[in-house]
């Protein structure tokens, strides 16, 4: 073996898995402006792009998904500050093309963990707004009978395992999912998103290094929003890109732009087919933004207001992909307009429906916790 | 009937269950071919394979992360903590988690886990190895807390927990693995929130659990060459407690002297002395009197690890002080 070789050999030795590596260059993309990000890693070009396209219908099924998940966040947003809903909010708006995108790319009988920030991973997933908004107002008729509110949102049929008030709290659940699917023989998956802020919890490291290991299949999914309330990722994230971790668990490390639906569509699914191929966890980074604060009452006044500015008008996914479509010719703007009306309506109906549903029994409860 | 270990019955138990029902697993560190740090699973790795045995690295919240997620996505794991100690590198899964996730999501994600663990002090392995800490536990609503002294007991109350659809803290002690017990060949349970009452007795009523439950049996034995005639009452789950089965004992020797290897402070002791006041003053003779650990962490010297903890000489001075003799 020449020395080069040998140098190359000790190198893989070192660093793992040089192909997770390779693929982290590829994303790598510094067209783009980007003011305040160190890299500009914005745009991805997925294996796949060649071998998988999506259909008209799918990418209006995403764009219906953006809208629902954006006019609901805002519609709840208009609650909290009325006080029908209470206790701690936190809209998703902004990183609509991440829950949606990568909810697209599973099957119904799949499963999803989320984060406290979980309405738009619940609805991408196919959660019934009107049971959603019911949990939200407290009422019996909610997805847990008024006892989770916002950050416990969970349903064994839609497949998802629950959002999460802990910070991480979800990702070693992630690896009993993870567990039960590699058990069961069905190629079942399992995608678990958490936040910047969660990578940096001793049990990120935990579960990562058990779901490799064990090869389990699980699609992790960091929503980078650059923020984890106030900390900027950048100053307490070790490494420049939070992908970059995989190769300490010789997973794939994916750098995707969280603004693209498509995009987080093509990655998670080239990920959700090395998960039920056996070939265990990969670990996609989704570079997306807040608009809001982190949550309604959080003025955000520790981020750039440019910065904030850039996003919001460069990035937004709802404006972007109208676009596209429209572009593409796929939709015109009456269709636009037509689906915009129907989702209101259905956010509507859905504040409707928590208004004059039940709220849980008094007693009821009494009852059961004299047994827990 | 014949005699088997403790750490057997646990044995027994698990592969009863794990035979009866596919979905019940194992999880946790050193738990493969080693069989378990206590080798309460010795040749089970060969019996079910490393599908059913999964042996993890160190990580604690992970573990008990991977029993939630396997639960509530149809399976019964048993989980694995190899000291009580380290149940703090894993809280936030048991508490804010497992504890929770059944009554958060309303009943949407069950979670049928069963943390198996065990602490306690006197084999010289000091204060982080050493610990009691079923206070904690016994503190977070969601959770049922079992804690078997015997070879019987252990067997029973395992069977029932793997089949329990709730999580389960369920805590052996490093002391008693070894000692041998009466158990039946024929399969059986042991329901939750039974107690049993280890040895009857008309003057006073000694609550005691684990390990202590045999310092107790000891000082019945010589309470007696006395004339004092002492209940042990072993109440065997904490949560849920035979609270019932406690207040007629108290009814029936108007006194009580709760022994715990914890600290007084903050303690499953101090809080059943509390319920037994408010419910059955009228009955008691004298105030309910505990015999607790020291208020310290578990030193490594040998005669101060066992001045740490209760003796049987202890319980027989706190039976006759509030008799008053």
């Amino acid at each position: 073996m020449s020395d080069l070789t040998k140098e190359n050999k000790k190198e893989e030795q070192i660093l793992g898995n040089l192909d997770s590596l390779k693929i982290l260059d590829k994303k790598i993309n510094t067209k783009d402006k980007d003011y305040y990000r160190d890299k500009n890693e914005d745009k991805v070009e997925s294996e796949n792009k060649d071998k998988e396209i999506l259909t008209n219908e799918q990418k209006i099924s995403l764009l219906k998904t953006i809208i629902k998940i954006r006019r609901f966040e805002e519609k709840t947003i208009q609650l909290y500050q009325i006080a029908k809903i209470w206790g701690y909010l936190h809209p998703y708006i902004g990183e609509e093309a991440v829950a949606a995108g990568a909810c697209a790319a599973i099957n119904k009988s799949d499963y999803i963990i989320s984060t406290h920030r979980g309405h738009g991973h619940s609805i991408a997933k196919g959660a019934d707004l009107k049971r959603m908004m019911a949990e939200l107002y407290g009422k019996v008729t909610g997805y847990c009978k008024g006892r989770g509110g916002s950050m416990h949102i969970a349903d064994t049929e839609l497949g998802m395992l629950g959002a999460n008030g802990i910070v991480g709290g979800g990702i070693p659940i992630s690896v009993g999912a993870g567990f039960s699917c590699k058990m069961e023989g069905k190629q079942r998956v399992t995608i678990c998103f958490f936040s910047d802020g969660a990578t940096n919890n001793g049990v990120f490291h935990e579960s990562l290094n058990m779901a490799a290991i064990f090869k389990l299949p699980v699609i992790y999914v960091c929503e980078n929003n650059m923020y984890a309330i106030s900390m900027k990722a950048c100053e307490s994230v070790a490494c420049k890109d939070i992908a970059k971790r995989a190769v300490s668990y010789d997973i794939p490390g994916v750098i995707v732009d969280g603004s693209d639906p498509e995009a987080v569509y093509f990655a998670v699914l080239e990920a959700v087919k090395r998960a039920r191929q056996g070939q265990g966890p990969t670990l996609i980074e989704a570079k997306t933004y807040r608009f809001g604060g982190h949550h309604p009452n959080d003025p955000a006044e520790y981020r750039d207001k440019k910065e904030a500015e850039y996003y919001k008008n460069e990035k937004d996914p709802v404006k972007n992909y109208k676009e596209k479509l429209i572009k593409e010719n796929i939709l015109n703007v009456q269709d636009i307009e037509n689906i915009e009306k129907e989702i209101l309506m259905e956010v509507e109906e859905s504040v409707r429906f928590a208004e004059e549903s039940p709220e849980p029994s008094l007693d009821k409860f009494l009852e059961e916790v004299a047994l827990i | 009937m014949r005699e088997i270990e403790y750490r057997e019955a646990i044995r027994e138990a698990v592969i009863e269950e794990m035979n009866r029902d596919p979905k019940v697993f194992l999880i946790g560190e050193d738990i493969g071919k080693y069989g378990g740090a206590f080798r309460a699973y010795k040749g089970l790795l060969e019996m079910f394979g490393p599908e059913r045995v999964i042996n993890t690295p160190i990580s604690e919240s992970a573990i008990i992360g991977a029993g939630i997620g396997a639960a509530v996505t149809g399976y019964r794991p048993i989980a694995e903590i190899m000291f009580i100690d380290f149940t703090t590198l894993a809280m936030d899964q048991i508490v804010n988690q497992a504890a929770k996730i059944r009554y958060m999501t309303g009943d949407n994600l069950k979670c049928p886990l069963v943390i198996r663990t065990q602490g306690g002090a006197g084999r010289g392995v000091a204060a982080q190895h050493s610990q009691s800490l079923e206070a904690w536990f016994y503190h977070v609503p969601g959770l049922k807390v079992v804690m078997p002294s015997t070879p019987y007991d252990v067997k029973g109350l395992l069977k029932t927990a793997i089949r329990d659809d709730n999580v389960v803290m369920f805590i052996e002690h490093k002391m008693i693995y070894l000692i041998k017990g009466h158990v039946p060949e024929e399969e059986y349970t042991i329901p939750f929130g039974v107690a049993d009452i280890k040895r009857e007795g008309q003057d006073v009523t000694i609550f005691a659990y684990s390990n202590m439950v045999y310092k107790a049996l000891e000082a019945a034995k010589q309470l007696e060459q006395e004339g004092i005639s002492a209940e042990v009452f072993d109440p065997r789950t904490l949560v849920p407690l035979d609270e019932e089965a406690l207040i007629n004992s108290v009814k029936k020797t108007s006194h009580l002297v709760i022994v715990t290897e914890a600290c007084q402070r903050g303690s499953v002791a101090s809080d059943i002395s509390a319920k037994v006041t408010e419910k059955a003053f009228d009955w008691l003779d004298a105030p309910v009197k505990i015999v607790a650990g020291l208020n310290t962490p578990i030193p490594y010297n040998s005669t101060l690890e066992q001045a740490s903890i209760p003796h049987t000489k202890d319980i027989v001075k706190a039976v006759k002080e509030v008799l008053g003799k």
